[in-house]
């Protein structure tokens, strides 16, 4: 073993990779100490993108490196909002103690959905998904106790919790879940089960050909995006604290996930943080232009899909070879295996 | 003779395209066997019925004495059937490096310390290893196939299928082919061939099978394959009288 770590080493870090470790550190501390130095609005905007993030990397694992391109993500969006309905209205378990519970309750419900929607292939998975989605938000807008179609508020679920703290909280949740998911990424890909994950991103057919499980991959990649979507689901009931099946189900949630990984890039893990920043970007810069908000948003989704297929990071990467969350593996040759090679 | 894999009676349609026919054959352990036969004749599809990409309509298809049939394409690479595809499918966006990593992790089943040691052998041999940080979407036709090899080494195979490996290389890339096919031989791994360059093939196989219609057309050595009417006038399109 010696004399071929020698001959070889496997390096993963790179230059951008060290400075990106530092960049992120200043950037949690600054979010973390947010509440005694920004003001309310500053503080849910950034909520608000940690959210959105967390959505966004939620549905690049699922479509960009797992193939399966859903459309029905707000099914658990929407089931992990009315879980704090359940475990903090009617149950009287606190908020914040309930959010992980939210989590789980998605991933629960994910499990009898796989097994109907992984019977279907392409466009009849993304319909379906849909479809299921659809079914969910039907099954509470018809619960009277849930508030049925016309919804209800949540506020009592948070009365007894300082105004300060309830922010600050709801600020360090959507902290925890945005660079959370951000670094579960992360160290998914870096690890052994990364290796297949990236590999089925790539090709199917030769994944399975080369023993990995595909299926299984497939399987692992749905809960942990169901989760994930449930922790955020149940953090915008919070922020907003007025929950209807029409917003919670809603398929705005998709559409935004798409949008920032597409403009970002799929398949990477800078791209949802790209595409994050240019949606809050073009979001504030058109608040107050009404409809063309949304039409200026299609168009830039068109242009970048059309030009940069790989999205804007996929371009810059490709463009610069920089890569801030170092997945790859290079093989580092000592001199010796060098001169065999040649 | 140890038997390595059999075909019984094997038959697969595609609608009412019967691609595979009542096809059965045997493979013994260490053996190579060459297989020819004219453009859609079906032995792409014979590959995917032992890999496990098709399932088939009839019959049964054995590896060392058990029945495969129920098993997926990832569980018979495990069990020691590698293949290389005849349309390279790289992963794209993954290092040379990392896609042999990819067969000695999970198709060998070995821990990713104990696959990059053989990665670096493996990419060495195939003459990869210059370009083991490049990414797969780069190579070049020749290295793509190259690839597809050495990830099919990486799993540790016990058979190997090759399809249409030497397809599109120079004379002088096919030789060298030869020479690393023939190499692996000797460490016991047993092959099969799909190839349209048959002098490479003849230097290598033991045993040719010739396939058209999806039937088994003729088996046996292989220059009498070669040499026999019924090879040439399908296989070649000269009709013999």
């Amino acid at each position: 073993m010696s004399q071929s770590t020698a001959r070889y080493s496997v390096e993963r870090a790179t230059r951008a990779s060290r400075v990106g470790a530092v960049v992120l550190l200043v950037i949690v501390a600054a979010i973390v100490a947010m509440p005694w130095w920004a003001g309310r609005a500053d503080i849910r905007t950034v909520t608000e993108f940690l959210y959105i993030l967390a959505l966004a990397q939620m549905w690049n694992l699922l479509a960009g490196y797992g193939g399966l391109l859903s459309v029905g993500q707000q099914a658990y969006v929407g089931l992990g909002a009315y879980s704090i309905v359940v475990l903090s209205l009617k149950l009287g378990l606190n908020v914040f103690l309930a959010v992980p519970l939210a989590g789980l309750v998605a991933a629960l419900v994910a499990v009898p959905t796989a097994a109907i929607v992984f019977r279907l292939r392409g466009a009849y998975f993304a319909v379906g998904t849909w479809v299921v989605a659809e079914i969910y938000q039907l099954f509470v807008a018809n619960t009277a106790s849930l508030g049925g179609g016309s919804g209800l508020s949540i506020t009592n679920a948070v009365r007894g919790i300082p105004a300060f703290w309830r922010e600050a909280l709801t600020l360090w949740f959507a902290a925890a879940i945005g660079i959370g998911a951000l670094v579960l990424v992360y160290l998914l890909l870096r690890s052994r089960f990364g290796l297949a994950l990236t590999a089925v991103r790539d090709s199917e057919p030769a994944s399975e050909s080369l023993g990995v499980n595909v299926r299984d991959i497939k399987w692992v990649v749905y809960l942990a995006s169901a989760f994930g979507c449930g922790l955020v689901g149940a953090l915008i009931a919070i922020t907003k604290l007025r929950l209807s099946p029409d917003a919670a189900f809603s398929m705005d949630w998709s559409v935004i996930m798409f949008f920032v990984v597409v403009i970002g890039g799929i398949g990477t893990i800078e791209g949802p943080i790209v595409g994050a920043l240019v949606y809050f970007a073009l979001r504030e810069f058109l608040d107050g232009f009404g409809s063309w908000y949304l039409i200026v948003l299609g168009l830039a989704a068109i242009l970048v899909m059309l030009t940069s297929p790989k999205g804007l990071w996929g371009w810059f990467a490709a463009k610069y070879d920089i890569r801030f969350f170092p997945v790859q593996r290079r093989l580092v040759l000592g001199d010796e295996a060098k001169e065999s090679a040649s | 003779m140890t038997v390595l894999l059999s075909l019984e009676h094997v038959s697969k349609s595609f609608g009412s395209l019967k691609v595979t026919d009542d096809l059965s054959f045997t493979l013994a352990a260490g053996e190579a066997l060459g297989v020819i036969g004219p453009n859609g004749a079906g032995k792409t599809t014979m590959f995917n019925l032992v890999t496990g990409d098709l399932k088939p309509d009839a019959g049964d298809v054995l590896f060392e004495g058990q029945s495969i049939v129920g098993l997926s394409p990832a569980v018979r690479c495990r069990a020691g059937i590698g293949r290389s595809y005849q349309i390279p499918h790289p992963f794209a966006g993954m290092t040379v490096f990392e896609n042999v990593l990819v067969g000695g992790t999970f198709g060998a089943e070995r821990s990713e310390a104990e696959a990059v040691e053989v990665a670096v052998a493996i990419l060495e041999r195939t003459g990869l290893l210059k370009k083991a940080n490049l990414l797969a979407g780069a190579l070049t036709l020749l290295d793509r196939k190259r690839l597809e090899l050495a990830r099919a080494l990486a799993t540790n195979p016990k058979l190997l299928l090759l399809d249409e490996i030497a397809g599109g290389l120079t004379e002088h890339e096919v030789h060298a082919l030869v020479e690393t096919i023939n190499e692996i031989r000797t460490e016991g791994v047993s092959i099969i061939w799909i190839e349209h360059i048959v002098h490479a093939l003849m230097a290598v196989v033991d045993r040719l099978i010739a396939i058209d219609f999806g039937r088994l057309l003729m088996e046996g050595d292989p220059a009498e394959v070669m040499a026999s009417d019924a090879v040439r006038e399908i296989y070649m399109g000269i009709s013999v009288e």
